[in-house]
């Protein structure tokens, strides 16, 4: 008699939280539901008429078509999907390499660098930030250049990568593998590359997700270090578009779905790592 | 003597081309800078000519007497505040709702946590739309006074659309954290609560959250360090408007150099902001820990 009681008071504890949940997905979902109402529809409509499902001049597909060619997607998204892509190849190789040492050898330099890592990681950007253009634009005359950015890219991210590879590395490698194969004459970097680097795939599945987002979405860096049209990526060609076009909310509209379907799709793909690793990365 | 020799090149070797790449990364772009931008605070520079005189101590009297300046830290101040404690609150009950034996779980956390995939730029000029166009329509519609006038153009209301627009880009995150810290509450505690005659609420306000103290710190601390440097969201949502009025300190910082070409006063106020964030985080850090409670 209890039991039944108790299982349909559960059962309607239950319900409520669903009925609150979906509302509240509602709510989250909203801004881009608005987005995709009105990406569709003529410039007319979309100021008269913002929340009528099409428009009074029905569906227009010509807002991409426009948006595409000005805001130069292709060259914006391959900037983009280059700059992303190396960085994260970068980081990877270089923080394993280094954390492998730091956890091997049990050298003065390394722990002192180990520990200017960890300290660097409470710097923000804006501290640095003028100091490095004052340096790279002013002394070097080297910005406008994709390396430059990638370089910039890689450094800002090597202390949290080591930090996580060191702790990985650490607890998970064990160490008489390696032994083993050194006694069968493998140098240092055959040992890394054959042994080492196969074991580390969770942490660098981890750390590939949260760069990559990090990197793609980055707006300030970026846009002091590329001022050239060319070498745009998505973010600043959203910036610059809304600037130029901010009365064209029907390109607006299109420019900006055009500008979150890369990472949508990403998504959609791999929800399950990328939650995962979004976890793993701010725990630990 | 020659084995030794030997041995001592070879390390240096090993550590080349292990940590080198790295370090020199790491040294090129973080700590230099961050010495150089010490002794920049030292010098007033327009960031174009050659030279940058030395001037002592003037950009930390001029950053003393930039009124501006410091209403622009207090506005963030309050914006850090205002975002940490709704930020949390949200993404601390989202956790609640979503765990446990919940239909469509994995669906909800995805949804919730899809802001997060954005940039801050993009993310802005989305809402810039939902408050400029979709909210007025609405309020024009239903007859809502308060959403017939655009929140962008009066800085009380533009200030609580950052907050509004802060909430939903991090509450998923934070919910992935809380989430992670709820399945670390064993089963066992919460059902031994519940038998002893516990309502729910007070499991929740007893057990759960003292249990969860190391998810709060954590998450208390990224959204500290996080909203004290928002900037992308600043600029792409209300551009320190109107007159001015929403201009968050990251954002102040970045026009006095870049836009006002005073470098110098610029750097120094950087240093200060961050100085201010880490004691705050730090302290925040401190006193958490000391009140987390092992398992």
């Amino acid at each position: 008699m209890d039991r039944t009681k108790e299982n349909s008071s559960l059962k309607t504890v239950g319900i409520v939280k669903v009925v609150v949940l979906a509302a509240v997905f509602l709510i989250y979902m909203f801004p881009f539901y608005m987005l995709l109402l009105n990406a569709f529809k003529y410039k007319r409509d979309i100021i008269k008429m913002p929340l009528s499902w099409g428009g009074k001049n029905g569906f227009t597909l010509n807002n991409f078509a426009e948006a595409f060619q000005k805001m130069n997607f292709m060259t914006v998204f391959l900037n983009s999907v280059i700059i992303t892509g190396v960085s994260c190849l970068l980081i990877i190789l270089f923080s394993s390499m280094c954390a492998y040492i730091f956890v091997r050898k049990d050298w003065k330099i390394n722990k002192f660098l180990f520990l200017l890592m960890l300290f660097s990681m409470v710097v923000p950007f804006q501290v640095v930030m003028i100091p490095l253009i004052s340096i790279y634009g002013g002394t070097f005359g080297i910005l406008n250049h994709r390396a430059t950015l990638i370089f910039m890219h890689v450094g800002f991210s090597m202390s949290m990568s080591v930090f996580m590879f060191h702790g990985f590395i650490r607890g998970g490698v064990p160490i008489a593998l390696e032994e083993a194969a050194g006694i069968d004459g493998a140098g240092p970097l055959r040992i890394f590359f054959q042994i080492v680097f196969p074991l580390l795939k969770p942490t660098i599945a981890t750390l590939v997700i949260l760069h990559a987002l990090a990197l793609w979405n980055d707006y300030l860096l970026p846009s002091l270090i590329l001022t050239d049209k060319a070498l745009y990526t998505i973010p600043i060609a959203t910036k610059l578009f809304q600037g130029a076009y901010s009365n064209d909310m029907d390109l607006l509209m299109a420019a900006l779905v055009m500008a979150i379907i890369p990472a949508i799709i990403l998504y959609l793909a791999l929800q399950k790592y990328i939650i995962a690793g979004v976890v793993a990365g701010a725990v630990k | 003597m020659n084995r030794i020799k030997n041995s001592i090149t070879n390390n240096i070797g090993i550590f080349l081309v292990f940590a080198g790449p790295a370090v020199l990364a790491f040294l090129a772009v973080i700590i230099i800078p961050f010495i150089y931008g010490i002794y920049l605070t030292f010098t007033s520079w327009d960031g174009i000519s050659r030279n940058k005189p030395f001037v002592g101590m003037a950009n930390y009297v001029s950053v003393i007497k930039d009124g501006p300046f410091w209403s622009s830290l207090g506005l963030t101040v309050f914006y850090v505040i205002i975002a940490v404690l709704t930020v949390n609150a949200v993404a601390f009950a989202l956790a609640l709702l979503v765990s446990g034996k919940i239909k469509g779980s994995n669906f909800f956390r995805a949804g919730f946590f899809t802001p997060n995939l954005i940039g801050g730029i993009i993310l802005g000029y989305i809402w810039q739309f939902i408050f400029k166009n979709i909210l007025v329509s609405i309020g024009d519609t239903l007859n809502i006074a308060f959403l017939q006038k655009s929140w962008l153009s009066s800085s009380a209301l533009a200030f609580a659309a950052l907050i509004v627009v802060t909430i939903w880009q991090y509450s998923g995150y934070m919910m992935l954290i809380y989430i992670a810290g709820l399945t670390g509450v064993s089963e066992d505690v919460r059902e031994a609560a519940l038998i002893d005659g516990c309502t729910g609420s007070q499991v929740t306000r007893y057990i759960i959250i003292p249990l969860m103290r190391s998810s709060f710190t954590i998450c208390i601390f990224l959204s500290i360090t996080r909203c004290f440097m928002v900037y992308d969201l600043n600029l792409a949502l209300t551009e320190g408007g109107p007159f001015g009025s929403t201009t968050m300190a990251a954002m102040y910082v970045y026009q006095k150099a870049f836009s006002s070409k005073q470098y110098g006063v610029g750097q120094t106020e950087a240093i200060i902001l961050f100085l201010i964030t880490a004691v705050i985080a730090v302290t925040q850090t401190m006193i958490s820990k000391s009140k987390e409670v092992e398992a």
